[in-house]
């Protein structure tokens, strides 16, 4: 009778522990999606990266004018982000406003209908590229700009002097009109010290290409990338010019890290958010310095956008969390907070930002610089959905040259071959 | 199995059998049934578990490995075999699978040989067994991540401890990040690092179960240490071998981590030098966001996997003889022997 009672007991357990497992396989998906309090108040999701400036007395105040709360999400990377973007998108799961990295931007707007476009009331505050960018084929503004990269070039004054160089911030922005003038000044450097003179090859690749409408594929979808006279003679100018000069291929690695303090290099190409890179990888070195030049006209580089994804809960008060974001005067706070430059026409007029100094570039005025440099920029690139891949794989053209893996004509071919894949 | 426990009440229920002489109980019948059905109940929750998170994915992976596939829009077209061409064509396919042959040759050789060799060390009476053993695992323990960054100091091409050394002693700098097979030395040299304690300790405990008896037989015969090894260590550490190096190419030729730290990049390098299949894999999945191709490539390192697996089977059957069936000659050799026996025989008669 026990055994007997223990067994019929054993079945049971067996067939609803099965079936449990089963049902817990089912759940799981669904959870995460915003809500709002059963009195009718409203919490919004806030999801960013890296840092946007967006601190929690930030976030109050947009609470203590509307009533709503916000609760704010940092992923690490920009990376972590767009992973989580693409999953989520066209599910459930997002935040009510998610922020977009330039990088991956155009990926994005293949989607665009999924997003819940902007009212016409903050139309015009952009930068005119910054919000054509964000606005689809039907002429929907679907993202919200939130900082740009204008670019000038970093420099160090001490390099300068020893070379023989002018030191003077204005004067060695006019020693940079052209790309010609950039590298013949480049040779200049390097016969006199026999050291390298800028960072890195494939950042030289992304300042040129950043000054061409139409690089790999024109907005109708139709690819250029190959036959493109244009990405042929960047390219040319890239190996014959830049990587004799360069002290690395790319970026971000531990040595080019280590010598933004060493001086193995005298310049930089300098968006806005490299000044932090730069200041906070070398605190104890002097003589960093900006100038208000960049060779053959401005250059972004970098930038965000916040966008609202249409199927979330709240979509109206996520469209007035997102245009608040951005409106010029928090941008200028967040500004303030973490240095990412304003997109917005209003901010870069305001005199708070023509007053902005960094103390680190030898007193540099780079509210004033970067607010030129932004000015400067007449071409907008078109980036389509693919642009990330085609110019990832012509940086590894470039880097096969560098490292000496490829000639200049083999390189190419290779770039050729791997790109009609796409 | 839910109908089936609730079957017999229904059936009990229904005294509609009267010609029966004796009612068999329904506390009868569960009990036939439990013998029948209960085993299977019992070992259902991992076959439940691994039709869930083990099956389904394979099968799915499989039906989108035939389709042009939307992660975003959660939809697809169906292409057939295209996405298989598409992989089977791009030298970068071709590149990832010559480099990880590469990797996973110059990893596990080197690392069965150094395994058995430190088996062979432990399974002597040394003191302080179970420390030396403990430390043979830790570096298995250490997050390959970490192990990543240790080693890509140690590599890097610049400033690296290797080069430094290799300086000292007026030598040139090895081009860990340039050059293909240095750069698969570098990996291969993380894998050793991780997995050579592992796999000593799997066969330091296939070399404890050997019966001691033979050994000290052997002793008595006059076989030197190294003659043991070869004679009956060797032979009796079949069956874990074969487990270590199939275990070992499945690791290999899935190598994802090493490759992927190896730079700041975690693309296989500008000229795909140390591009392995799944890093490819990875880039075109969650990179270039193509899952469609992304899942026929998973199906083809599988049947490369499976294939390996086949020939690795087979060359280690025939190359580690079996224990017991110590057989020395031919069977057409044996049979030869028999004949002449038997002519022997007839003429001695």
């Amino acid at each position: 009778m026990n055994s007997r009672a223990f067994r019929r007991g054993a079945v049971a357990v067996a067939a609803i522990s099965a079936s449990a497992i089963v049902l817990a396989g089912c759940a799981g998906s669904g959870g995460g999606t915003p809500s709002s309090d059963d009195n009718g108040e409203v919490t919004l999701t806030l999801a960013t990266f890296n840092d946007f400036g967006y601190t929690d007395e930030l976030l109050a105040e947009f609470t203590e004018e509307t009533g709503i709360e916000v609760v704010h999400n940092k992923a690490a990377t920009s990376n972590d982000a767009r992973a989580n973007f693409f999953q989520k998108l066209g599910k459930s799961g997002l935040a009510d406003v998610e922020a977009v990295e330039i990088d991956w931007f155009a990926e994005m707007m293949q989607y665009a209908d999924l997003l819940a476009p902007a009212g016409d009331d903050v139309k015009g505050r952009w930068l005119d590229w910054k919000e054509a960018a964000a606005t689809d084929a039907d002429g929907n503004l679907v993202a919200y700009g939130t900082d740009v990269g204008p670019q000038g070039i970093c420099y160090r004054a001490d390099l300068f002097e020893a070379a023989g160089l002018p030191t003077d911030r204005e004067a060695v922005g006019e020693l940079f009109p052209t790309w010609d003038a950039f590298f013949d000044v480049a040779d200049q450097y390097k016969e006199a010290t026999g050291k390298p003179f800028i960072d890195s090859a494939n950042a030289v690749l992304q300042g040129i290409m950043n000054q061409i409408e139409y690089t790999y594929e024109e907005p109708d979808g139709n690819i250029i990338a190959t036959d493109n006279p244009d990405v042929r003679e960047s390219y040319d100018t890239v190996v014959d010019r830049a990587v004799p000069v360069a002290a690395y291929a790319g970026q971000w690695s531990e040595d080019w890290f280590a010598s933004l303090a060493s001086g193995e290099f005298a310049t930089m190409l300098c968006p806005g958010w490299m000044l932090g890179v730069i200041s906070g990888n070398a605190p104890d070195t002097t003589g960093w310095d900006i100038a208000d030049a960049f060779p053959g006209g401005g250059g972004n580089w970098g930038g965000s956008y916040l966008v609202v994804p249409a199927n979330g809960e709240n979509v109206e008060a996520a469209s007035q969390l997102a245009a608040w974001l951005t409106s010029p005067e928090t941008q200028m706070k967040a500004f303030a907070n973490a240095g990412t430059f304003p997109s917005q026409v209003e901010a870069l007029e305001s005199s708070e930002l023509a007053a902005a100094t960094n103390e680190y570039f030898n007193n540099a005025p780079t509210g004033e610089i970067l607010t030129n440099r932004a000015n400067a920029i007449t071409v907008a690139p078109f980036k389509g959905p693919k642009y990330f891949q085609y110019h990832d794989a012509l940086q590894n053209a470039v880097t096969r040259v560098f490292d000496g893996l490829e000639d200049k004509e083999t390189s190419w071919d290779n770039w050729v071959t791997e790109v009609s894949a796409f | 199995m839910t109908t089936t426990a609730s079957r017999p009440e229904t059936r009990a229920q229904t005294p509609e059998e009267p010609r029966q002489p004796r009612v068999i109980s329904f506390s009868h019948r569960l009990s036939k049934w439990d013998l029948k059905i209960s085993p299977y109940l019992y070992i259902s929750p991992f076959f439940i578990m691994f039709a869930i998170v083990g099956l389904f994915p394979i099968a799915y992976t499989a039906v989108i490995s035939f389709m042009d596939w939307d992660l975003v829009r959660n939809s697809g077209t169906f292409i057939g075999f295209d996405q298989y061409i598409w992989i089977l064509t791009q030298p970068h396919f071709w590149t990832a699978l010559r480099n990880t042959f590469s990797i996973f040759l110059l990893s596990s050789i080197p690392q069965l040989i150094l395994a058995i060799f430190i088996a062979a060390v432990l399974d002597r009476n040394i003191r302080a067994k179970t420390f030396w053993r403990m430390s043979v695992l830790l570096p298995f323990v250490v997050a390959p991540v970490a192990v990543g960054l240790i080693f890509t100091a140690i590599f890097a091409d610049n400033f690296g401890l290797v080069n430094t050394w290799l300086g000292n002693l007026g030598l040139p700098g090895i081009q860990w990040h340039k050059d293909p097979f240095w750069s698969h030395v570098a990996i291969a040299t993380m894998v050793n690092y991780r997995w050579t304690g592992y796999n000593a300790l799997i066969l330091l405990a296939a070399m404890q179960a050997v019966n001691r008896d033979y050994y000290e037989a052997a002793t008595v015969d006059g076989a030197g240490p190294v003659r043991q090894f070869f004679s009956i260590t060797m032979p009796s550490l079949r069956p874990t071998l074969i487990f270590v190096i199939i275990t070992s190419t499945i690791g290999g030729l899935q190598i994802f981590d090493e490759p992927r730290v190896f730079d700041q990049f975690g693309r296989g390098g500008a000229g795909q030098q140390w591009l392995t299949i799944t890093l490819y894999l990875y880039d075109i999945g969650w990179g270039q966001w193509n899952f469609g191709r992304a899942a026929a490539m998973a199906w083809i390192l599988f049947v490369i996997i499976l294939l390996i697996g086949l020939v690795n089977l087979l060359i280690t059957r025939s190359l580690v003889r079996d224990e017991g069936l110590r057989r020395e000659l031919t069977k057409r050799q044996e049979k030869e022997l028999a004949r002449q026996a038997k002519k022997d025989l007839k003429e001695a008669v």
